[in-house]
């Protein structure tokens, strides 16, 4: 038994003495190493070990929330979060029941990339930086990559004891290039559940990355307005989890009257073609786990069914007060933070039409490709695009700079008129909200086609 | 620490340990009802090693662990970048205010009491808004000390109030909010709440806008979300070392309009980014970037500076624990003599942009931003007459801080890090539903 099961064990029993509503508590433990590149030479490297764990409190409806990376004096700090949330309560605790859960899940110390020498990932990022400096008329080029194998202990006031483990691998290339005050820039962005052989053999896609952001230098801009696009798997994939995927978080909802309306199950949003779907049980992804920050075992839920709102995404709380069961959806980045209802693997289910029969009838329009990010107001969001090409009489045509898009909830996802088969994941990006970020999340879709989509331009 | 110095040095030629703890309370409503109250502690010791000539770096947050931790360090010096730079010997740092002892005896009820006014005075003008708030106070407290002598030690006080409203209307959502931050214990709420009710007032009635070229004013907050970014990369030494700033061969040359001037300065005595020296232990100064449209000045750390052949300008900043890296403390714009009133009486048919979704999404070192306008306002025959929606505006920063009609005269701190006043420019372009 390592030290921190020991401290979780005498912790179980003192979680049983407090007349709390509800108590958990978390404890984790973490390595993770990084090594990044400017330019030509390499800019930081090093390593960093992490304990820390936090208590979390409900009384009469409130939460007290205690976080400390010292490990002594938990009574105390127990004690501190019922206090805070015996100040903060005046209603009635609501937590959907689940059952108590005992599992300790074998760790895979064989997935762990942090033990990987440095010196090994270190050549590979050089590889990667040689191509890219081997490409003619580039200013200069940025690498992150970060990997990280962090235990966890959760444990409640139900009985619940569950140790689970999680690996992350992140990868991110930037190659920029210059001409006459004139800077463009082209990203190529990986991740993987703590598999390194995935961010391997990458040789190619970084060589036209480079390329690509050479060509920017020549592209013009778009002339900003309404226009037909089609979005590659990568960028449909940020399209579901920003158009959509934030509004079916409950958490948002659920005390809100005016949204539960909106949200009211059964409302359309969009075609009887469109499912999206959030789904915490596929193996392996960045976004997969068992059982959630609560110990509630992973779901896969349907957000939206042949165009139809049919599921959100819950905590205990959201789920009980909004009285549906809970989805398993809630998430703490780390110990600094409770969890709060997130998203995991984020999807557009395919449908039957190719690429070709995708753009094929488009006279004028837009292909947008990869991704540098997106944000939502829940209502209005924007999502920008790494690649883009102009679309002429249903063929690909010039190459444009970079664009961002925006849309509306309520318009943007009914004119989504064309759904491909050919559903790819997408593990390179980390979710934010409030402040817990990055959140290893994947997205994903096949290509998709919406109409009178509002481009922004010169 | 002194530990962890002591058997560095014995491996390594210079050591330098950082070591960083705070204690920070939060206080959250939400749905307009108190809900959160927690306590969070942290800390966290770094290691910087020069061994071989080339850096080692390392991180904890367990205290008692140093052998492990100097292993780290040294595994990583053998491709570590080589050190170019010498830590600094005991220095004498200016006296910068930062800390105020009141802050941390504010109490809970104080820290509730203002959070429901905040609720209280947005909800008696808009009752059915749907409101979050928080009220936070933190201590930190800062150790540096290296194998030259060096040596740092400081503590902070950051005390905080926000507000965020969600009024929704059918399918029309709107969201408002201000926030405000102090090394004082805050203790009037009028200053954010006057903000989010003439948001509300201005954004009552509906607008549209066609898609065209159109005079826009950047109110402060919007200055922020759209055109900070950029430059906060251009000014970067890094970035300037490397050849992608846009501005990075042009120090002393005329690079934007003649009334812009912008500083970046972490002396103000009582401001959260305020600080006596940086994470390397370099004193603190106000660093001039654009004097009269000029570019004057890059931000540097040590390394980057020595490899640029220049000083450190104190700008050294471990963000998430990682080696120290030139970032801005705080970027002020110089106010101008137009009000904000002068500058809406003067537009025919334009927009008024509070808020920006997206600009950072762009090509940032290109200076290319596109964003949809979150809050925005439309200004016709020189009254602002409603919100519009659905927009989408998109320019590029080094076009538009080159023909700045003119720039206000009202400054405001906004987001802690940045103090501007509203700026007020002649054709951004617009697409529009």
């Amino acid at each position: 038994m390592t030290n921190t099961q020991a401290i979780a064990h005498q912790l179980a029993e003192v979680l049983t003495r407090y007349s709390a509503d509800y108590l958990e508590a978390r404890l984790e433990e973490s390595q993770s190493s990084y090594i990044t590149y400017r330019g030509r030479e390499l800019d930081s490297i090093g390593r960093v070990s992490a304990i820390g764990g936090n208590v979390r409190a409900m009384v009469k409806g409130a939460w007290g929330f205690v976080s400390f990376n010292n490990l002594n004096e938990l009574p105390g700090r127990v004690e501190l979060a019922v206090k805070q949330a015996q100040f903060a309560g005046s209603e009635e605790s609501q937590l959907a029941p689940v059952e108590p859960v005992v599992d300790i899940l074998s760790t895979e110390p064989d997935k762990n990339p942090v033990v990987i020498p440095l010196a090994e990932k270190k050549q590979l990022l050089d590889e990667y930086n040689d191509i890219i400096w081997r490409t003619p008329k580039l200013q200069t080029s940025m690498i992150g990559y970060g990997d990280s194998y962090k235990k966890v202990i959760f444990l409640n006031s139900l009985g619940s004891y569950i140790e689970q483990d999680r690996a992350d691998v992140i990868l991110r290339l930037t190659a920029v290039a210059t001409a006459d005050h004139e800077v463009q820039q082209a990203v190529l962005s990986l991740g993987s559940r703590g598999d390194f052989s995935l961010i391997q053999g990458l040789h190619q896609p970084v060589e036209q990355m480079a390329r690509h952001a050479v060509e920017l230098l020549s592209a013009p801009q778009v002339k900003g307005g309404e226009y037909t696009v089609v979005l590659d798997p990568v960028l449909a994939g940020v399209f579901a989890h920003e158009a959509f995927g934030h509004l079916s978080e409950s958490d948002f909802v659920y005390e809100n009257d005016r949204l539960r309306e909106i949200m009211t199950l059964g409302r359309k949003f969009g075609g009887s073609q469109l499912n999206i779907v959030d789904n915490a049980t596929m193996p392996g992804l960045r976004g997969s786990y068992k059982y959630d920050d609560e110990g509630v075992p992973a779901t896969k839920t349907y957000l939206i069914r042949e165009g139809k709102l049919v599921g959100r995404l819950h905590s205990r709380e959201t789920a009980a007060k909004m009285k549906e069961k809970p989805t398993g959806n809630a998430r703490a980045i780390n110990y600094h933070y409770p969890p709060i209802v997130r998203m995991t693997n984020t999807y557009i289910e395919p449908r039957s039409a190719s690429f070709e029969e995708l753009i094929g009838d488009i006279k004028e329009g837009i292909y947008v490709k990869n991704w540098y990010g997106g944000t939502t107001s829940m209502e209005m969001f924007t999502f920008s695009a790494g690649e883009a090409h102009m679309i002429r009489h249903g063929k690909l045509a010039e190459p444009l700079r970079a664009v961002v898009l925006t849309g509306n909830v309520f318009t943007t996802l009914m004119n989504i008129d064309g759904i491909g088969n050919d559903l790819k994941m997408n593990q390179g990006g980390g979710c934010g909200k409030g402040e817990q970020v990055p959140l290893p999340v994947a997205n994903g879709s096949p290509h998709i086609r919406i109409r009178h989509c509002l481009v922004g331009g010169r | 620490m002194e530990q962890i110095l002591a058997q560095a040095k014995r491996v390594a030629e210079e050591a330098e340990v950082f070591i960083v703890s705070s204690e920070e309370t939060p206080v959250q409503f939400e749905a307009n009802r108190l809900k959160h109250i927690q306590s969070k502690q942290s800390s966290c010791v770094a290691l910087r090693i020069i061994r071989d000539g080339k850096t080692g770096y390392a991180t904890t947050t367990e205290l008692g662990d140093s052998q492990n931790l100097v292993n780290a360090a040294v595994e990583t010096a053998q491709f570590g970048t080589i050190a170019k730079f010498e830590l600094p010997s005991l220095t004498r740092y200016p006296e910068i205010e930062v800390f105020d002892p009141e802050v941390e005896s504010v109490s809970i009820e104080e820290m509730v009491k203002l959070g429901q006014e905040l609720i209280a005075t947005v909800r008696g003008h808009t009752p059915d808004i749907v409101c979050e708030a928080g009220v936070s106070k933190e201590i930190i407290s800062v150790h540096i000390i290296n194998s030259r002598g060096g040596q740092a030690n400081y503590r902070q006080s950051v005390f905080g109030l926000g507000i965020e409203g969600h009024l929704i209307r059918d399918t029309d959502m709107l969201f408002v909010g201000e926030s405000e931050s102090s090394c004082h214990p805050l203790t009037e709420t009028k200053a954010v709440t006057e903000v989010v009710l003439q948001q509300l007032e201005l954004a009552k009635n509906r607008a549209s806008v066609s898609s065209k070229p159109l005079p826009v004013i950047f109110t402060p907050r919007g200055v922020a979300s759209a055109l900070i970014l950029p430059l906060m990369a251009a000014f970067n030494g890094k970035i300037v070392l490397e050849g992608a700033s846009p501005i990075g061969n042009r120090l002393g040359q005329p690079v934007f309009d003649e009334k812009l001037w912008l500083w970046d300065d972490s002396t103000i005595a009582y401001r959260p980014e305020s600080r006596p020296c940086d994470d390397e232990g370099i004193p603190s100064q106000r660093t001039p970037l654009i004097e009269q449209g000029r570019v004057t000045n890059f931000l540097y750390d040590l390394q980057t500076a020595a490899l640029a052949h220049t000083r450190s300008t104190g700008n050294g900043t471990r963000s998430g624990g990682g080696l120290p890296t030139p970032s801005p403390s705080a970027f002020i714009i110089k106010p101008g003599d137009t009000t904000f009133d002068e500058m809406v009486n003067d537009i025919k048919e334009g927009l008024v942009i509070e808020q920006l979704m997206g600009a950072e999404q762009g090509n940032i070192l290109g200076g290319d931003f596109s964003g949809n306008v979150l809050l925005g306002y439309k200004v016709e025959n020189g009254k602002i007459i409603g919100r519009v929606k659905n927009t989408i505006v998109s320019g590029n920063i080094y076009q538009l801080l080159k023909q700045i009609i003119a720039i206000g005269s009202e400054t405001k701190w906004v987001g802690g890090f940045i103090q501007t006043p509203p700026l007020y420019y002649p054709n951004l372009s617009v697409a529009a539903k």
